[in-house]
């Protein structure tokens, strides 16, 4: 059995910036232990011999020449946004009153 | 007039190219199918019927003015919602993309428009591509047009419906485990995951940027070609893009189509994707069509991938792992919705979570937490780290078979299509649906689907994947195009024209029973 608790879930649905009912939370922590179970069989084959891919088709330094090419003007970058300010993102307050 | 909707594209592009139809012709025989079976079959998001019309216009008049057009100019087109659409709503499934229209295209948008493909609109999806059903959409299910009750597969149902229904004949997916292959499997079309690198990612919402792929879905393995032509090849603004030349797909699909193409063909059978878990049609028809390889001429032995076995495990943490990392962008400041919070201060971080919370469906946030916990200090060697040594394994178990064999063939997936509901409660069951498919995502390799019949015991579509070496692209085409001669010839019919017929169609048949 998996070590998952629900301090667990909740503390990492804060690192994932997403606001979890309790409810929410109850059943991740169910759902996540019994994934985590499963899928922990790849250490049966994960020995220290094994180098690891982080990519299957492996390209090294791909650089393009340094100079401006057409990108998306301010209007364009700020059309997706939900909310703006002149030629700016407009956000809530970055810091607490604590 | 020829009935337009049931043509394949390449037939199509015959008729546009020799002036026999005008592309407003075909363009609005599709949307009108759409109109009348897309209200049962749900696989668009957004249909754009007056541009698609207008852009149809525009290449007839090109066309009439004696401009030489490309292969598939005029053919209409549908585009998997992950793609980034600047005239079309782009939400990957999403509801917190809901109504996003990017400022861009994609590269692969950009370029069917370059080749004047008509897109018709944009196909469901299951949320950010996380899932094997269209169970997990935000704006409800796709259904299979086999069966209305059961799933189309997933993530990419909806563009494997659109080409199974008729509503459209060629459609793009993107496959990140199976989501190209096993929607073709279980709608009796055709899917192609390119190697990894061969078609740009630019433009596509990323879900795991190490495995995600883009690809054609189709009706028949040409198509696929011509389409993979259309897309495929080296894209500056995609950092993994590979800068091959590549040959003409279409050629060698065409090659896959002369006598003798299955002659002295080293096949290889998986061993471990052929054995329990497998429904008894599935097998039944996967060693039929063996057999069928075996009589024309093809050389057919099994091979062994022994750390198969670990693939989902694995799959299952690096997906999850890139996912949290890349889904980290929907901050709720430069693109989707904004929700605040019920009660307390409005800061950025609060905000950013209650948008999260209200815009993330079930699987999203399961995805997420499970890939911050592999990701996290103290269980990242043990688990993600653990995971990129299988990836290793796997392709090491390819390199192998591939040294024996030149292509190596499994069922698509377990199953025919489920019904809906039957897994969405146990996400290990619905994760370990994908264990025929996860393999050639983790090594980078590509990978097809095409039919190759029906389960005698429930009458639907199974499908035969191909894997071939990576870069080896063509030779999946020519061997596709070479099998699906062969069924074909065999049944006397495509898999698809035994489809039972939708809502206020009557041009296909109905008859039909197990082929």
């Amino acid at each position: 059995m998996s070590e998952i608790t629900a301090e667990q879930v909740a503390h990492l649905a804060n690192l994932a910036r997403i606001d979890l009912s309790s409810a929410e939370i109850d059943r991740l922590t169910v759902e996540l232990g019994q994934i985590v179970d499963s899928v922990a069989k790849v250490a049966e084959v994960a020995t220290p011999d094994v180098p690891a891919t982080s990519h299957p088709m492996p390209l090294t330094n791909v650089f393009r020449d340094d100079v401006v090419v057409p990108s998306l003007t301010v209007d364009q970058a700020l059309s997706g946004a939900p909310d703006r300010a002149g030629d700016k993102f407009r956000v809530p307050a970055i810091l607490d009153e604590e | 007039m020829t009935n337009l909707i049931n043509q394949t594209a390449a037939a199509l592009a015959g008729l546009l190219a020799d002036g026999s139809v005008s592309s407003v012709d075909v363009t609005r025989a599709h949307l009108d199918h759409i109109d009348a079976v897309d209200p049962d079959v749900h696989a668009f998001l957004h249909v754009a019927r007056d541009a698609a019309l207008a852009t149809a216009a525009r290449v007839d008049a090109r066309r009439a003015a004696g401009e030489k057009l490309g292969p598939l100019a005029g053919v209409p087109i549908a585009i998997k919602d992950v793609l980034a659409t600047h005239d079309m709503p782009t939400t990957s499934g999403s509801k917190i993309l809901e109504g996003w229209i990017p400022p861009y295209d994609a590269t692969v948008v950009r370029r069917i428009r370059a080749a004047d493909l008509i897109p018709l609109g944009k196909t469901n999806m299951d949320e950010f591509a996380m899932g094997s059903s269209t169970e997990h959409s935000a704006y409800g299910p796709t259904h299979n047009p086999w069966d209305l009750d059961r799933i189309p597969g997933g993530s990419g149902g909806g563009s494997a419906a659109a080409v199974a229904a008729f509503e459209a004949p060629l459609a793009l997916g993107s496959d990140t485990g199976g989501s190209i292959r096993q929607p073709a499997a279980v709608t009796g079309s055709v899917g192609v995951k390119p190697t990894y690198g061969g078609v740009s990612r630019y433009g596509a919402i990323a879900l795991a940027s190490s495995l995600d792929q883009v690809g054609p879905v189709t009706r028949t393995v040409l198509d696929a070609a011509l389409l993979h032509d259309v897309i495929g090849g080296h894209d500056p603004l995609d950092s993994t893009s590979l800068t091959d030349a590549w040959p003409s797909m279409a050629a060698a699909a065409q090659a896959g189509l002369k006598d003798g193409a299955l002659t002295g063909v080293r096949i290889g059978v998986i061993k471990e994707l052929n054995g329990a878990g497998f429904q008894a049609g599935v097998k039944q028809r996967f060693e039929e069509t063996l057999a069928l390889l075996s009589a024309a001429g093809a050389i057919v032995s099994e091979v062994s991938a022994p750390n198969f076995e670990y693939a989902v495990s694995a799959y299952y943490l690096i997906l999850p792992a890139e996912a949290s990392s890349n889904l980290a962008r929907f901050d709720s400041v430069r693109f989707g919705i904004r929700v605040n919070p019920e009660d307390g201060p409005l800061t950025s971080e609060r905000v950013m979570a209650a948008t999260r919370d209200a815009g993330f469906g079930d699987e999203v946030k399961r995805r997420i937490i499970l890939g911050t916990y592999a990701l996290s200090a103290g269980y990242y060697d043990a688990y993600y780290g653990s995971a990129q040594k299988v990836r290793t394994l796997i392709q090491r178990d390819f390199t192998a078979a591939f040294d024996k064999v030149d292509l190596l063939v499994s069922p698509t997936a377990p199953t025919t299509a489920f019904k809906f509901g039957e897994k969405m409660d146990d996400p290990m069951a619905m994760y370990l649906n994908d264990i025929t498919t996860i393999p050639a995502n983790l090594a980078g390799i590509p990978g097809m689907s095409l039919p190759m019949g029906l389960a005698p015991e429930d009458g639907l579509p199974v499908g035969l994947q191909v894997m071939a070496p990576a870069r080896a692209d063509a030779r999946l085409y020519t061997f596709g195009a070479a099998v699906e001669q062969l069924l074909e010839a065999h049944w006397g019919h495509t898999l698809l024209s035994r489809a039972p017929a939708l809502a206020n169609t009557e041009m296909f048949a109905t008859e039909g029973g197990a082929v």
